[in-house]
């Protein structure tokens, strides 16, 4: 038997206490204990950018983490973004551009961009290229995805006057 | 690709770190933001019985200049050393090294001393420490000894670490007025490991070099300091004819070992490239 631990931990606002296994990487716990399934996983080591979702507010590798070692962090998935409606522009600009195929990358690219427009809201397609430079996408050949986050990042800066963001 | 079972200490002070080797001995390890230990566990390569988890270890953190001296704990994640205004005025080079990591995913996790204990030769970070002529603090139940870079790197994933120990900081002398530091590596994309890449500090005055230090990463099985390629451009202003010397001298500096990628003499020519571009990049204070 594998030997468990309490953590205590915020996922997607919500505080919780749960008993996790050591070995119990935080996607794994995200899918199958709490059943947010939007987190992927693909390459199961660090390499493809599926399992993306943000500890204590910046992206991570989720199957490069152990729940255990996000005992007192705040996680957030895709569910918790979505269900905010703060990327709902993002992720229509995805589907208006055909940014996604499979849709098997997806949830990690908008993790990824979401936090790239946070922190830059006008990236160039240099800039964009540069972080999503973490995350495979085997169907599109990348072109959409970068320009689904151009077309956000341009609605943005209309719809909001200078220095309002 | 899961990691095999393991148990999991996190520990507040380096005394606990001591105590849980000399019960675990080899069978533990630690773990600091786990970007490479963590697919190692995933793909059975590492199987330890402990993880000790040094994340809350206050000892280990912080960036501070003492005098001439910037010391940064080993547990400080690329994404801080990145956005550490001290380090980019008193480390340029290894302000400037940071985007070349990885992916910014793996930047908010991963940590210097992680990076330096792992000793991967196409790691920036090693050929960073070696071209600041950092100093490696080290711990263990014994005491505290330091070692310079030039001492600590030993070999593929070697480095001076005996089991026991902890590299607790790595000091750095501040860059004096003028001192630049410039990196250049070739990757076939963004975030890969080097193919080479090209550590270098040195200060440029009427367009001659003084001091500078060339440390190539990717070529062999450590970072490695290029002395003759140094000489070459030590004396007078620097013309193009300088800049093939020096070039040409690589050759007595270090023969590249080939891997998967790139014969040895792909690497040699890449190396020459960059040196080229590092020697232009310093004099231009760009
Ligand atoms: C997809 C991917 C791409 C990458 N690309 C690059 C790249 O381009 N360049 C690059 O340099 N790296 C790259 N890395 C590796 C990354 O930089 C790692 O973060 C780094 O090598 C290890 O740091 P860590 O803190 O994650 O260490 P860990 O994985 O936690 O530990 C690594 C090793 O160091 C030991 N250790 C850690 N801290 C200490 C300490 N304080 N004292 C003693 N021993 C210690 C551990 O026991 C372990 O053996 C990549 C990783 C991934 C997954
Ligand atoms: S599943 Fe985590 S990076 Fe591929
Ligand atoms: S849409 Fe299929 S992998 Fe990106």
């Amino acid at each position: 038997m594998d030997p468990t631990f309490p953590i205590t931990l915020t996922v997607n606002g919500t505080e919780m206490v749960r008993e996790v296994p050591v070995r119990q990487t935080l996607a794994d716990f995200l899918r199958q204990t709490l059943g947010l399934t939007a987190t992927h996983v693909g390459c199961e080591h660090g390499v493809c950018g599926a399992c993306t979702v943000r500890i204590d507010g910046r992206i991570a590798r989720a199957c490069l983490t152990f729940a255990i070692q996000c005992d007192g962090a705040a996680i957030e998935t895709l569910e918790g973004m979505a269900e905010s409606g703060k990327i709902a522009d993002l992720q229509q600009a995805f589907h208006r551009r055909n940014a996604l195929q499979c849709g098997f990358c997806t949830s990690g690219m908008l993790v990824t961009a979401a936090q790239l427009l946070e922190e830059n809201p006008r990236p160039s397609r240099e800039e964009i290229r540069e972080i999503i430079s973490g995350n495979y996408c085997r169907c599109t050949g990348y072109h959409a995805i970068v320009d689904a986050v151009e077309e956000t990042a341009e609605a943005r800066a209309k719809s909001e006057p200078e220095g309002a963001r | 690709m899961k990691a095999s079972a393991f148990d999991y200490a996190r520990v507040e002070s380096l005394e606990e770190v001591f105590a849980l080797f000399a019960e675990y001995g080899d069978e533990a390890r630690i773990i600091a933001g786990g970007q490479t230990l963590v697919p190692a566990m995933a793909m059975r390569v590492a199987a330890p019985a402990l993880l000790i988890d040094i994340s809350r270890l206050e000892a280990l953190q912080g960036i501070a200049r003492n005098g001439d001296r910037l010391r940064i704990g080993a547990f400080t994640r690329y994404v801080e050393l990145q956005h550490s205004p001290l380090v980019a005025e008193a480390a340029p080079l290894l302000h400037r090294a940071i985007p070349l990591i990885a992916h910014e995913a793996i930047r908010s996790r991963g940590t210097f001393g992680g990076s330096l204990a792992n000793a991967d030769p196409a790691s920036e970070m090693p050929a960073c420490a070696l071209a600041l002529e950092a100093v490696m603090v080290i711990a263990n139940a014994e005491g505290e000894r330091r070692v310079a870079a030039a001492d600590f790197f030993q070999g593929l994933y070697q480095t001076a670490l005996e089991p026991g120990d902890v590299l607790v900081a790595v000091e750095i002398p501040v860059a004096q007025d003028g001192m630049q530091g410039v990196i250049e590596e070739l990757v076939r994309r963004q975030g890969d490991y080097a193919m080479v890449g090209l550590a270098a500090t040195g200060k440029a005055a009427n367009g001659m070099l003084s001091g500078p230090r060339f440390v190539f990463f990717g070529v062999g099985d450590r970072p490695v300091l290029a002395t003759k390629a140094a000489e070459a451009l030590a004396d007078g202003p620097i013309s193009p004819e300088h800049i093939a010397e020096a070039q040409a001298a690589l050759a007595q500096d270090f023969t590249p070992l080939g891997d998967i990628h790139c014969s040895p003499a792909t690497k040699a020519h890449l190396a020459r490239v960059l040196l080229g571009r590092v020697v232009s990049r310093l004099l231009e204070h760009r």
